[in-house]
């Protein structure tokens, strides 16, 4: 929903630190989503992810998610789907050049990002989305991977 | 019976049309674009070809990888006066890019296209390619008979129209008892003049299915060129038996391979025989010999069996 978006973007403070709970919290229960099978939680995880965030940020659930990176302001809702906006056409009032009653994705993004403590995480050059993620939990993908990072999983750990 | 043979109204002004129209036995072959940005890679490996085949297909990002463009590999051909099938998938391009890309085909003297889907770019080597598939094959027929109509589908004339021999895809098959034609009447209707098919090696089958179409009616509105290839080994016979769709390399067949000297000679000495064999089937109107990377091989079976020689 296009309020509940801006709201998001106007709070990506309290999202950030949030989002940065949340990861952790997932992080920790990684043991747990091993025993249980992380082929087996995909589904269910998939549409929790899909509706919170949904309503939060009109999620399209492209499966890589980007939103602690743009302000909490979902690139996919870009109509030209620009995952390192904004493109030139955007209006002098920061409206969208396709849809001129729409604030303009990034835009929002950049204030969203001056929000945020982590306020240079926006100026990263973002990888073309990865479409064999489409419809997945990123989340899921997140947190597999943080745990290697990390090195929390015992098994997979130097 | 052929029915379209002898129509006045050629949709080209391709060979492969006409050699088809007159009612003649047609033979295409298939290249696939290079690694290369050089037309000479992509002559040196048709040569063989030129003068043989009455048309050559260019497959489109085959096994969802990316290659030369089959529309400039179609065009270098068509330059070298080699009559080409551009593939045209549904993958790769909106239908604004293929609209474009259909009159662009005319205009560089492609004469012949077939449509297909395509295959999906998780099958590749770039699964996290995005998949287009904006129109499906109906889609494209459609689209490419509109445009040879002189219209884009808005209604926007194109003058003149690209004049396009349109092909699509099928798959002799055993059919259940209450078999309908739907999706081969669907593409006629969208616009198919004619279909290449999968391989099929066994000629039991190609009876059955080409005598079921010619009841249905199908074969007197569209040419088949069936599709059949020299097979390399008896390996590679069981590889494409267990791992290409819908293909079925009989028994006996193998077993000629397993007890001959040279198995890729057998091979084409085989895939020459099949040909002579599909030109007095009913409803088949020429072969389409397919044979990754073995254009060379193609052109001796096709002169080897001497199908084209009497025309």
């Amino acid at each position: 929903m296009y309020a509940v978006r801006q709201w998001s973007v106007r709070n990506a403070r309290g999202l950030e630190w949030l989002y940065n709970r949340f990861a952790a919290t997932l992080l920790r229960l990684h043991p747990l989503f091993k025993r249980i099978g992380y082929g087996r939680l995909e589904a269910p995880m998939a549409v929790l992810e899909r509706h919170i965030k949904g309503f939060m940020f009109d999620c399209q659930m492209c499966g890589t998610c980007t939103l602690r990176s743009t302000g909490m302001s979902c690139p996919m809702n870009c109509p030209k789907i620009l995952r390192n906006g904004p493109c030139g056409g955007v209006r002098p009032n920061g409206y969208c050049e396709v849809k001129p009653k729409m604030r303009c994705v990034w835009a929002e993004a950049w204030s969203g990002s001056q929000r945020m403590r982590n306020s240079r995480i926006i100026a990263n050059i973002q990888a073309p989305v990865d479409n064999q993620y489409r419809d997945t939990s990123s989340w899921l993908r997140v947190t597999r991977a943080g745990s290697l990072v990390v090195g929390s999983d015992t098994d997979g750990a130097a | 019976m052929n029915a379209v043979m002898n129509s006045d109204t050629m949709h080209s002004s391709g060979n492969l049309e006409a050699a088809l129209r007159k009612g003649h036995f047609a033979v295409t072959a298939e290249t696939s674009p290079p690694d290369a940005a050089d037309p000479t890679v992509v002559l040196e490996r048709v040569a063989a070809l030129k003068g043989v085949a009455d048309a050559v297909n260019v497959t489109d990002g085959a096994g969802a990888r990316a290659h030369m463009s089959a529309i400039a590999c179609a065009a270098i051909l068509a330059r070298d006066g080699i009559q080409p099938v551009l593939q045209f998938t549904a993958r790769d391009r909106n239908r604004l890019a293929l609209q474009g890309d259909l009159v662009g085909a005319g205009a560089l003297g492609i004469h012949n296209i077939l449509c297909l889907y395509g295959d999906d770019p998780k099958s590749g080597d770039q699964p996290d390619a995005m998949p287009v598939f904006d129109l499906d094959t109906a889609g494209i027929l459609a689209t490419a008979k509109g445009l040879r109509e002189g219209a884009y589908p808005g209604g926007r004339e194109v003058s003149p129209p690209p004049a396009l021999f349109i092909g699509a895809a099928d798959a002799p098959r055993p059919l259940d008892d209450n078999w309908k034609p739907d999706g081969l009447r669907a593409k006629l209707d969208a616009g198919a003049d004619f279909f290449q098919t999968q391989y099929c090696f066994d000629m039991d089958v190609l009876r059955a299915y080409m005598a079921r179409l010619g009841d249905k009616g199908i074969t007197e509105r569209a040419f088949f060129l069936i599709g059949i290839g020299p097979i390399a080994s008896v390996r590679s016979a069981r590889y494409m038996n267990e791992n290409l769709f819908g293909v079925h390399i009989p028994e006996p067949l193998i077993k000629r391979l397993e007890g001959a000297e040279d198995q890729r000679a057998e091979g084409r000495v085989i895939c020459a025989e099949l040909l002579q064999e599909l030109r007095e089937i009913d409803g088949v109107s020429g072969a389409h010999l397919m044979a990754p990377r073995q254009e060379n091989s193609i052109a001796q079976v096709i002169e080897g069996s001497g199908v084209l020689a009497t025309r």
